[in-house]
């Protein structure tokens, strides 16, 4: 044995295998364990599916009752047959975890603040967030429900998980889903908890903006004064077309809320002036997250049935949030999209009627200030003495460094998010404890459990009675002719702007004074203009008896531009709600375009402004991909607004919130001489809308020149939608897609939001259903289905789903594959 | 004739213990040390087997499996690592990581051996 030169490669070739099986860190991020990583026979090769894998399965599992059928179909999509309702919940389960396993494990991370613990001291702010927020102090409420007094949705969230974990069980390691090798990491079994924490996410995801907002309107009211706050912030919309047709009588509140006596000064007109500390905060879920619904009688469809349209704006995302399924038991069959985490389908259909949601986006969170005894903070004033609060501990794990653990003061009104521990450029070294409606416990998965079974108009008021956060409205069509919908979820009574800002917390005179019953929630059920809709305007007018919380809430466009088409529409075909649904009309541009021209001193322009203002004038007013004039509008639109009220807004290191796009356009219209669009840092001179338009049509320009020259004024090019991997990575992701849309336009879809499922459903004998969402039923990257739907999606296109009796289904040409589960006996 | 002779054991073997997850990704570097000992050989020429052996057979499991997924994954993942796209980057590099060290395992073995 030669010793030296054995050592000498020993060491080597030792040295080698550490390194390669060690992440190093890049930057903030961290590498995958290269030799693992690239080894053919453990790595992310392995990953890399066969183009025409057979996905045909024989599976045997001792947890079901009996013996179950899949069938697969060409896009992915498999069709369920159960002879027992637990046992399809089981395999709905398995299938989520053999299609979407790494989501699914990764979006109850961040839901439940657990990112550290995989990606390092780099998420801490993100879980600190969501802890002290009460994320998992939600779902556990929901989790303890759930378990005492709902013994069928137990049953059902019991096999869900059973499934999902005799997937997991049986999975090799050299098998795991893409993303662990990628981030080093191993999922852990699926439990109940884990689909409640998903579902608080959807709570966060759709109502959680008020954490951010709640704070921002604050500092701005703090900053510019009531007053002048009122007028920017106005509550008040012109052109609105609410979801209830305007001139609906509702009936007498059954809850009067009672606005404090002291709350002008002690609320509304209170100016606080405490000193800040800085930390980062996460984002803010976007506020354009909302959707379309509709529905048309058969009175106005060609065959005279119903036709229902729904389409969810939320961001786009890969693995898509959604996963399409078909569930068919002896109870019900039921076709659509399906959260992977959760049980049931979501928005779909069945045998005899279709539904779909779109978000309220009612205020259901509330700031209120505490006041702690002294830095312990064991104790705060309520109500004229000193109350003791329990504290919540919350341990974050955090990979390659010790645990950090918040403790949290539990208080009357819910947890104490920001303190002296943890405070935000927002929340202004204040003590607030939050008050959220996400907190109660719910049955709300067993609303969409009844919806999946519902039979006529009375099942799904009673299945959506069940529903309290985040609050929906659930649109519905009936085979049998009828169409409704109906803002559900847990409402606050308000008094007016109760809650709009922080309220003070130190007795019970600002608290909620009830929960709006059921039936006062807003509903109609086949009105005479044969359609309902919504998209996310306020509900009503303002005659109904609550307050409906702060208009930023509200997008209205996208509502007039809904029901201006189908009040003109008639003889309505599937295709013609294709067309609809994907319509790029600007009707906000419609009005703001004249608006701007009324004003703006073309004689004072230079000729590239008067160039680009020909750009915009000579546009068809529809946003498509390749049109310019819209990029135009928008940079001198968003140009104008900051000329109007950039001046009140300069100045505050706080954390404002902008004023909303109709305030600024409904002044335009009607008040020329509207004060605020003065610039008061020019003493000597008073500026009117027509100096602000002329400006911002000159300052615009010098920004459109520069997307000019770079080639980007094309309204793709300029918006460059992409559809995001949930890390981020370019690569996993599909960026620069070909489509129109945009805010405020029926077809959403911005930058990393928009449409992110569509479907349509007309209520035909045997239903005629389309849709499909940005993305595909696999969540591998390696996979030719992980993206299968994206350019399909972009062009307009929809597929025709498939929705069959099982002995149809077999003898369907779209079937491909088919596995079969068997009990152990 | 012994050197293909072992070039074709160390793939072989390090195949066999690449079928089970569990074992770890290198224990191929255990099965070349095994294999240069037993089989022994001029040390270059022991380098050379566990270079070819190992590299071979990355290069043939990652080929086979990229030609049946039309190079989906292997695109991404070498825009991520990053190879500016090119899967066959991607698989010069993986070819290269196994031969390398299969080259050092049975290098090390070589200098066992009993003569």
């Amino acid at each position: 044995m030669r010793l030296l030169p054995f050592l000498a490669s020993a060491v080597v070739t030792i040295g080698l295998v550490s390194l390669l099986n060690t992440q190093l860190s890049i930057g903030p991020t961290k590498s995958p364990k290269l030799g693992y990583f690239l080894s053919p026979q453990h790595g992310f090769w392995k990953n890399a599916e066969k183009i025409n894998t057979n996905f045909d399965a024989n599976l045997v599992a001792g947890e079901l009752k009996g013996n179950v059928d899949v069938y697969i179909d060409d896009r992915l999509v498999p069709h369920i047959y159960a002879d027992h309702d637990e046992d399809a919940y089981f395999v709905q389960g398995y299938l989520h975890a053999k299609f979407r396993l790494w989501q699914m494990d990764f979006q109850t991370r961040v839901a439940s603040g657990r990112l550290s613990e995989i990606a390092g001291a780099d998420k801490l702010s993100i879980d600190r967030f969501f802890r002290r927020l009460g994320m998992v102090y939600g779902a556990e409420q929901t989790e303890v429900k759930i378990n005492e007094t709902n013994p069928v949705m137990k049953a059902t969230v019991d096999a869900y998980t059973a499934g999902v974990n005799a997937y997991m069980k049986q999975l090799a390691p050299e098998d795991l889903p893409f993303e662990f090798k990628l981030m080093n990491y191993e999922p852990e079994l699926w439990t109940p908890k884990k689909t409640y924490l998903f579902l608080m996410f959807m709570s966060y995801d759709l109502t959680g903006r008020s954490a951010a907002l709640d704070l921002q309107l604050t500092n701005t009211r703090d900053f510019l004064g009531y007053d002048l706050f009122n007028k920017l912030y106005t509550n008040t919309q012109d052109s609105l077309d609410p979801i209830i047709p305007k001139g609906t009588v509702y009936q007498k509140p059954s809850i009067v809320p009672i606005k404090p006596a002291n709350s002008d000064t002690n609320y509304l007109m209170h100016k606080n002036t405490l000193a800040y500390q800085t930390q980062p905060s996460p984002e803010a879920p976007d506020k354009n997250n909302g959707s379309n619904n509709w529905a048309v009688a058969g009175s106005k469809t060609k065959s005279g049935r119903p036709i229902l349209c729904s389409d969810p704006h939320l961001g786009l995302n890969l693995p898509s949030l959604w996963y399409e399924v078909q569930i068919t038991t002896p109870t019900h069959s039921t076709y659509g999209a399906s959260f992977p985490g959760s049980p049931a389908v979501i928005i779909g259909f069945n045998d005899s009627l279709a539904w779909g949601v779109t978000n309220a986006g009612r205020d259901v969170l509330d700031y209120y200030e505490l006041k702690f005894k002294d830095s312990s903070q064991n104790e705060y004033w309520f109500n004229g003495e000193w109350k003791s609060v329990t504290k919540r501990k919350e341990v974050i794990k955090v990979k390659d460094s010790a645990d950090v653990v918040e403790e949290i003061a539990m208080t009357y009104w819910g947890p104490a998010m920001f303190d002296a521990h943890y405070q935000n450029p927002q929340s202004k070294g204040r003590n607030l404890a939050v008050k959220w409606t996400a907190f109660t416990p719910s049955s709300g998965v067993e609303a969409f459990y009844q919806l999946n079974r519902a039979k006529n108009y009375d099942d799904y008021i009673h299945a959506i009675s069940l529903w309290t956060c985040p609050g929906q409205n659930f649109v519905l069509a009936t085979k049998s002719g009828d169409i409704a919908i109906k803002q559900q979820g847990a409402f606050v009574a308000r008094w007016e702007r109760q809650g709009d800002f922080i309220m003070p917390g130190q007795d019970s005179t600002y608290d909620w004074q009830g929960i709006i019953p059921n039936n006062e929630n807003p509903t109609i059920k086949n009105p005479i203009r044969g359609f309902v809709s919504s998209a996310n305007q306020k509900p009503t007018d303002a005659s109904y008896p609550y307050y409906l919380g702060t208009a930023s809430y509200f997008p209205l466009y996208r509502g007039i531009s809904v029901n201006k088409h189908l009040a003109n529409m008639n003889q309505i075909t599937a295709q013609d709600m294709q067309a609809l649904q994907t319509n790029n009309d600007n009707v906000f541009a419609a009005t703001a375009r004249p608006a701007l021209m009324k004003y703006v001193q073309l004689d004072k322009l230079s000729p590239d402004a008067k160039r680009m203002v020909a750009e915009m004038t000579n546009w068809n007013l529809v946003n498509e991909e390749h049109a310019k004039g819209i990029t135009v509008f928008k940079i001198i639109w968003d140009s104008v607004a900051q000329a109007v009220w950039g001046d009140e807004l300069a100045g505050s290191d706080l954390a404002l919130t902008k004023p909303d796009d109709f305030v600024l356009l409904d002044q335009m219209l009607k008040d020329s001489n509207w004060s605020i669009a003065d610039d008061i840092r020019t003493k000597d001179k008073v500026e009117n809308f027509k100096d602000q338009v002329t400006l911002g049509v000159e300052n615009a320009t010098l920004k459109l020149l520069e997307l000019e020259k770079e080639n980007k004024l094309e309204w793709a090019l300029f918006k460059a939608t992409r559809v995001l991997h949930l890390t981020k990575i370019p690569a996993l992701s599909r960026m620069n897609l070909p489509i129109g849309g945009g805010m405020n336009i029926i077809n959403a879809t911005t930058e990393n939001h928009g449409p992110s499922w569509r479907m349509i459903v007309h209520l035909t004998d045997e239903i005629e259903a389309y849709g499909l969402y940005p993305g595909g039923q696999s969540g591998n990257p390696g996979s030719p289905y992980y993206d299968s739907f994206v350019d399909y999606w972009a062009a307009g296109k929809y597929y025709r789903l498939l929705f069959l009796s099982k002995e149809n289904l077999i003898k369907n040409e779209r079937t491909k594959w088919h596995i079969q589960f068997k009990t152990a006996s | 004739m012994k050197i293909i002779i072992s070039i074709l054991l160390c793939a072989l073997l390090a195949y066999a213990v690449g079928i089970y997850g569990n074992l770890p990704w290198w224990s191929f570097v255990v099965t070349n040390l095994i294999v240069a000992i037993v089989v022994p050989q001029k040390s270059f020429h022991s380098f050379l087997i566990g270079f070819l052996s190992i590299g071979l057979l990355w290069a043939g499991l990652a080929i086979g499996i990229d030609q049946g997924n039309h190079h989906i994954l292997s695109t991404k993942v070498a825009t991520i690592l990053p190879l500016k796209g090119s899967y066959i980057s991607l698989l010069v590099l993986t070819s290269f990581v196994g031969a390398l060290l299969g080259g050092l395992a049975s290098l090390t073995g070589s200098f066992i051996k009993m003569k």
